[in-house]
C-alpha cells in the first residue's frame, strides 16, 4: 500500500507526517525527585521541594526511569546511547516551577529505530524512529475554578516522560492509527507506560505537510498539538492534509504553524505561526552530570526483555497455525495474548482463537467486562473447545454451554455432566428417534422419496430437536440418509 | 573573664572540653559582639535565642562527655544557605520573608556536629557581586575601615566582616568566582573554596551551578580545616557532589615543606596588580622557599580568557537558575493584569540592577544565534583553562598567587560604580580556579601602606585540599599576621 492519495483539482497529493509522542513513564517516583507519581491523588499531594522549584533544590535522576527508557528503546528496535546529556529548556509558565524543563536535547538516551505496523490490506510497513529522550513533565494549570485566577496542581510536575519522535514516514491516517496502536501495545507489553491517551499518560503531536504525489520535497508543516486518541489523530491528519491541499490549490502559501485539534468538529484550528515561537535557550543541565550507561546495565535489561507483540504474533502464526490477522488482533494486548496461550495449551489453537475472537469478545463487550473480570477462565475456554473436538458435545450444545459458563463461571465439563448435555453417539438411540420422526411425518417422507431431497435439512432438524440437541449431527445425517433411502 | 570571642575554634574546643567555660558563655559573648557591632551590617538576621538554646543542648552533651567536632561552636551562616525555620533570602528583595521548610546539607552537617547558629550573614544579592553592595540589606562594612567605610568584599562580605570582627567563631561562605577568597582577603581572615563537588550544593540557593561551592571563612588555617572536614562529603541529594573520601584536614597541619614545589604563574603579574601586592607575593614565595619548598615558574597561558569566560558561563547558568523566582509560589509577588504582566512586575521590582544585568547577559549568550559564539566557545575555553592547570601541576604541587589585585576599596567607589567591569576585574585571580573547579585558600599575608590586609591564594590539585592546608599553615606562621585591632 502506497499511502493515501488526495485527489486535488491540480493533481494528486500525498501526505507527509511525523509524530511526537509523550509517554508518561511508569515508575514509583518522579524522574528527578522522590515524590510519588500516583495518578488521581488529591491536588498538590505528590509534591517534593524539587517539584515545586524551591530555592536550592537539586534534581537527582531516578534510575528506574532510565531503565524504563532503555527498555522502551529496545522495544523500538533502537540504538541505546550509552552517553546522553540532560539539558534545560528555558521558558516561563505558571505550571513550570523551575522556569525550565529538564530534558535531553543534543544527546538523547535512545537513537534511531523502527516500529513495524500492519495495515488492513495485509501489508506491513516500518515507521522510522528518530529518537527517544527522557524529560520531566510540567504541572497542570486549572483554569476553570475561578474566572480571574489560574490554579496549579503540582502533582504532575516532574513525572518522567519519554518523548518519542518518529521520522516523517506516515503517508496515510490509517498508518498513524496503526502506529499509535502498535506503540501503545509495545509500551504496555513492556510496562513502561500505561498508554492511556484519554488520561494523558500518552499524548501525541502530529507534524503534517503535503506534497505532489511522488515528489520527494518536504514542504512547510503544521504541528497539531495534543490529539488525544487514535481516532482523533487520524482525523487530524486527514483534515489538516486536505486543508493544506486546498490552500495550495487556491494559490495560497503554507507557513510553518502550530494548530489545535477540535474534538467536537474534527477540525484543526490555527494557533500561531512557528517563526514567532519561543527561543528555549537550551544548554546542558549543570546540576546533572552526563548520563553514562554501562554495558552491564544495558545487557541486564536486554536479558530481561519479554516477547513483544511482533515476535509473539509470528510465533502464533508459525507454531499455532493462526492466521496473521487473528494473531495480530490477539497480540495487540499482552493480557489477551497470555489468556489465549493459556486457553490454547493442549488444545486446537485455531479453534480456541475462533472462540476467543467470536463469542468470547462478544460476551465481554456485552457484559462490559475487562479481560480480568471475565467469568470464563482461560482453562475453561480451552476445555470447552476440547469437549467439541472430542465429540463429547456438538457445536450447537457448545454455544449453550458457553452461555452457561458466562453466567455461572462453572467448568464446561461440570455443566455438560450435570445437565446431561453429552452428545448421543449411540446409533440405536438415534435410530429410535429417527424412526419416530419418520412415522410421524409420512407425507414429508413421501415427498422426499419423490425427489424433494431438500427436505433432508428439515428431517435433521426434527431429529435434533427430538434428541434435545444432543444427537451427533453427523450420525443423524448418515442414518437419516440410510433410512429415507 | 577574657572575651571568648578572641578564641579560635581550636582554642574554644579545648576550653569547652576542659570546662574552662561553657558553650552558653561562649555563645553569649558572641551574641554580645554581634549586637555591639551591628553598624558593620554583617548579619541580616540574628537568631540569638536559637543560638542559646543550641548552646544549652551542646553543654549538656559536653557535660556527658559527648558531642560532635563543632560542639558548642557559634557560627554565622551566609544567607545563601537554606536554614529550616529561619528566613533565607539570598539578600534579595524577591525572596523577602522566605522561610525554608528544609535545611541545606552543609548546615545540616554543621548542626549535626554540634555547631550553634548565631544568624544569617549579609552577602551580595544572589551572590552576584564583589563588594556586598548589591545586597538588598545594604553593604556589610569592612571592620578594617579607617576614616571612610570600606567594602568587606563579596559576595560573602557578611561572612568576612563577621569573622574579622569576632561576631562569630567562623562562618560559612560560598564561592562561585572568588566569593569566599576575596572577602577573606579584604577582611584579613582565612577562607577556602574547596574542590568543586567537595561540599553538597543541596539547599544552597543556586547562582551558577557548575561553579558554586560552599566553604568556610575562619580566623585561621586550622579553623578552616576543622570547618571543612564537617562541611564536606558526598551527598546523594546533589548529583554533582563527589564520592571522594573526606580526609581529616587538620592532621596535615604542621609538617615542613621539603619536597613541595610551589608554582608562580607569570600571567598573574598582570596590569592592575598593585606594586605592594606584587611585593607581598614575592615575599610569600620567599617564605615558602625558606621553609623548604622549591619555587618554580609556571605558565597558565589562557589566564587572560578566564574573566570573559566566567562572565559568560556564570550569567548563563544564573539566568536559568533565577527563572524560578517568578512570584508564583513563594517570595514577593507584584500582581499584573495577566501572567506575563505579573512576571514582569515581580521581577522588575524584585531583582536589583546587578542581578538584572547578569540575567540579561545570560539570556543573551544562550539565545539562538549567539549560543555557539558565546556559550559553546566559553565552554571550550573553560576546558583549555582547566588543561592549563593540569599541565602546571605536572611541575608543581601548589600554586601561589595574590587573591585580589588590590586591598578593600571604599563603599560606593565611583570607579566601580561607573563601570561594572572594574568590579569584575577584582576577580581576575580567582575566577580561573573556579572555572577549573580546583581548591584554593586565601590567607592574610600583611598590611598595605594604608593598614589594610592583603591576601595570598594557594591553589591545589583537585581534591588535594591537604596540600593547600599544609602550605597555607606554614605561610600563615611565617607571615605572623595579626587580626584587626
Amino acid at each position: 500500500m502506497s499511502g493515501m492519495i488526495i485527489k486535488g483539482k491540480t493533481g494528486d497529493w500525498e501526505i507527509v507526517c511525523g509524530l511526537e509522542i509523550h509517554c508518561q513513564i511508569i515508575s514509583k517516583s518522579k524522574i528527578f525527585s522522590g515524590a510519588s507519581t500516583h495518578y488521581g491523588s488529591d491536588v498538590n499531594q505528590n509534591v517534593s521541594f524539587v517539584d515545586a522549584g524551591m530555592p536550592g533544590m537539586l534534581p537527582v535522576l531516578n534510575e528506574e526511569c532510565v531503565r524504563q527508557a532503555v527498555k522502551t528503546g529496545l522495544g523500538l528496535n533502537a540504538k541505546i546511547n550509552k552517553y546522553s546529556v540532560f539539558s534545560r529548556k528555558n521558558y516561563f509558565y505558571a505550571d513550570l516551577p523551575q522556569g525550565y524543563q529538564i530534558t535531553q536535547f543534543e544527546h538523547p538516551i535512545v537513537g534511531e529505530g523502527f516500529v513495524k505496523i500492519e495495515l488492513e490490506d495485509g501489508t506491513s510497513k516500518n515507521i522510522g524512529i528518530e529518537r527517544l529522550h527522557i524529560e520531566q513533565d510540567a504541572a497542570k494549570s486549572i483554569h476553570d475554578i475561578s474566572p480571574t485566577k489560574t490554579f496549579i496542581d503540582l502533582n504532575r510536575s516532574g513525572v518522567g516522560l519519554m518523548e518519542i519522535v518518529t521520522k516523517p514516514d506516515f503517508r496515510a491516517p490509517e498508518e498513524v492509527g496503526a502506529f499509535l496502536r502498535k506503540l501503545r501495545s509495545i509500551v504496555r507489553y513492556l510496562g513502561t507506560c500505561d498508554g492511556n491517551m484519554d488520561e494523558g499518560s500518552m499524548r501525541c503531536d502530529a507534524s503534517i505537510s503535503v506534497r505532489p504525489a511522488g515528489s520527494s520535497e518536504l514542504r512547510e508543516r503544521a504541528e497539531v498539538k495534543n490529539v488525544n486518541s487514535v481516532k482523533f489523530a487520524m482525523q487530524a491528519v486527514e483534515f489538516e492534509a486536505k486543508r493544506q491541499v486546498e490552500l495550495y490549490e487556491n494559490g495560497g502559501e503554507m507557513r510553518q504553524q502550530t494548530c489545535q485539534f477540535d474534538q467536537t468538529t474534527g477540525q484543526t484550528k490555527f494557533l500561531r505561526f512557528k517563526e514567532f515561537s519561543d527561543d528555549y535557550r537550551y544548554f546542558p543541565e549543570p546540576d546533572l552530570p552526563p548520563l553514562v550507561l554501562s554495558d552491564e546495565f544495558v545487557e541486564e535489561i536486554k536479558r530481561g526483555m519479554i516477547e513483544l507483540p511482533d515476535a509473539k504474533k509470528e510465533r502464533f502464526v508459525k507454531e499455532l497455525g493462526l492466521t496473521p490477522y487473528d494473531a495480530s488482533v490477539i497480540c495487540e494486548n499482552k493480557e489477551m495474548a497470555e489468556f489465549f496461550e493459556k486457553a490454547a495449551k493442549g488444545h486446537e489453537a485455531k479453534k480456541v482463537a475462533n472462540w476467543l475472537m467470536g463469542d468470547f469478545f462478544a460476551m465481554l463487550n456485552e457484559k462490559h467486562l475487562s479481560l480480568e473480570e471475565s467469568p470464563i477462565s482461560a482453562e475453561n475456554l480451552g476445555n470447552l473447545v476440547e469437549l467439541v473436538s472430542k465429540n463429547v458435545i456438538n457445536g450447537k450444545t457448545a454455544k449453550d454451554v458457553f452461555a452457561m459458563m458466562a453466567e455461572t463461571g462453572e467448568a464446561p465439563e461440570k455443566i455438560v455432566e450435570e445437565r446431561g448435555l453429552k452428545q448421543v453417539t449411540d446409533s440405536g438411540a438415534i435410530e429410535k428417534v429417527i424412526d419416530e420422526v419418520i412415522a410421524a411425518n409420512a407425507d414429508n417422507v413421501a415427498a422426499y422419496r419423490n425427489g424433494k431431497t431438500a427436505l433432508m435439512g428439515w428431517f435433521v432438524g426434527q431429529v435434533m430437536k427430538a434428541s434435545g440437541g444432543k444427537a451427533n449431527p453427523g450420525m443423524v445425517n448418515q442414518l437419516l440418509k440410510q433410512k429415507l433411502g | 573573664m577574657t572575651d571568648l570571642t578572641k578564641l579560635t575554634i581550636a582554642e574554644a574546643r579545648e576550653g569547652l572540653k576542659k570546662k574552662e567555660f561553657t558553650a552558653v558563655e561562649l555563645a553569649e559573648d558572641y551574641i554580645k559582639s554581634m549586637e555591639a557591632k551591628r553598624a558593620l551590617n554583617a548579619y541580616v538576621c540574628e537568631t540569638p535565642e536559637k543560638a542559646l538554646e543550641q548552646a544549652k543542648a551542646s553543654q549538656t552533651k559536653i557535660n556527658a562527655g559527648q558531642g560532635g567536632d563543632l560542639e558548642g561552636i557559634p557560627l554565622g551562616i551566609k544567607d545563601l544557605f537554606c536554614t529550616r525555620g529561619i528566613a533565607t533570602t539570598a539578600c534579595a528583595k524577591i525572596l523577602q520573608g522566605f522561610v525554608p521548610p528544609y535545611e541545606s546539607t552543609v548546615t545540616s552537617k554543621l548542626l549535626a556536629a554540634g555547631a550553634n547558629f548565631l544568624g544569617k550573614l549579609n552577602m551580595d544579592e544572589f551572590a552576584m557581586g564583589g563588594s556586598n553592595e548589591t545586597s538588598a540589606f545594604g553593604p556589610a562594612v569592612n571592620p578594617w575601615s579607617k576614616d571612610k567605610p570600606l567594602v568587606a568584599g563579596g559576595s560573602s562580605g557578611g561572612s568576612g566582616a563577621a569573622v574579622a570582627a569576632e561576631m562569630c567563631a567562623a562562618a560559612t561562605g560560598t564561592d562561585t568566582g572568588g566569593s569566599i577568597r576575596q572577602p577573606a582577603a579584604f577582611c584579613g581572615v582565612t577562607g577556602i573554596k574547596p574542590t568543586y563537588g567537595r561540599c553538597s550544593r543541596y539547599g544552597i540557593i543556586a547562582f551558577a551551578s557548575s561553579l558554586d561551592q560552599a566553604g568556610p571563612i575562619a580566623k585561621d588555617v586550622r579553623d578552616c580545616a576543622i570547618m571543612l572536614k564537617t562541611m564536606a562529603g558526598h551527598d546523594a541529594k546533589d548529583a554533582t557532589s563527589a564520592k571522594e573520601a573526606v580526609p581529616d584536614f587538620e592532621k596535615v597541619l604542621g609538617g615542613d615543606l621539603r619536597g613541595l614545589r610551589v608554582g608562580l604563574p607569570k600571567e598573574y603579574r598582570a596590569d592592575g596588580l598593585e606594586a605592594e601586592v606584587a611585593a607581598y607575593w614575592d615575599k610569600a614565595a620567599a617564605m615558602l622557599k625558606d621553609q623548604g619548598a622549591e619555587v618554580v615558574d609556571i605558565a597558565l597561558p589562557h589566564t587572560q580568557y578566564a574573566l570573559p569566560t566566567y562572565y559568560i558561563i556564570a550569567p548563563a547558568e544564573a539566568s536559568s537558575n533565577l527563572a524560578r523566582y517568578d512570584g508564583v509560589r513563594y517570595g514577593n509577588r507584584v500582581d499584573g493584569e495577566h501572567l506575563e504582566d505579573m512576571y514582569v512586575n515581580t521581577r522588575t521590582a524584585g531583582f536589583g540592577a546587578e542581578v538584572k544585568r547578569r540575567i540579561m547577559i545570560g539570556t543573551y549568550v544562550l539565545s539562538a544565534g549567539y549560543y555557539d559564539a558565546y556559550y559553546v566557545k566559553a565552554q571550550k575555553v573553560r576546558r583549555l583553562i582547566r588543561n592549563d592547570f593540569v599541565e602546571a601541576f605536572k611541575q608543581c604541587d601548589a600554586i601561589l598567587t595574590p587573591t585580589a589585585p588590590t586591598a578593600a576599596f571604599a563603599i560606593g567607589d565611583e570607579n566601580m560604580k561607573n563601570n561594572p567591569i572594574n568590579m569584575w576585574l577584582n576577580d581576575m585571580f580567582t575566577v580561573a580556579v573556579s572555572l577549573a573547579g580546583l581548591p584554593a585558600l586565601s590567607l592574610p599575608i600583611g598590611l598595605n601602606k594604608n593598614g589594610l590586609p592583603l591576601g595570598m591564594q594557594i591553589i591545589g590539585r583537585a581534591f588535594d585540599e591537604e596540600t593547600v592546608f599544609k602550605t597555607a599553615f606554614v605561610l600563615e606562621k611565617q607571615a605572623g599576621f595579626k587580626g584587626v585591632k
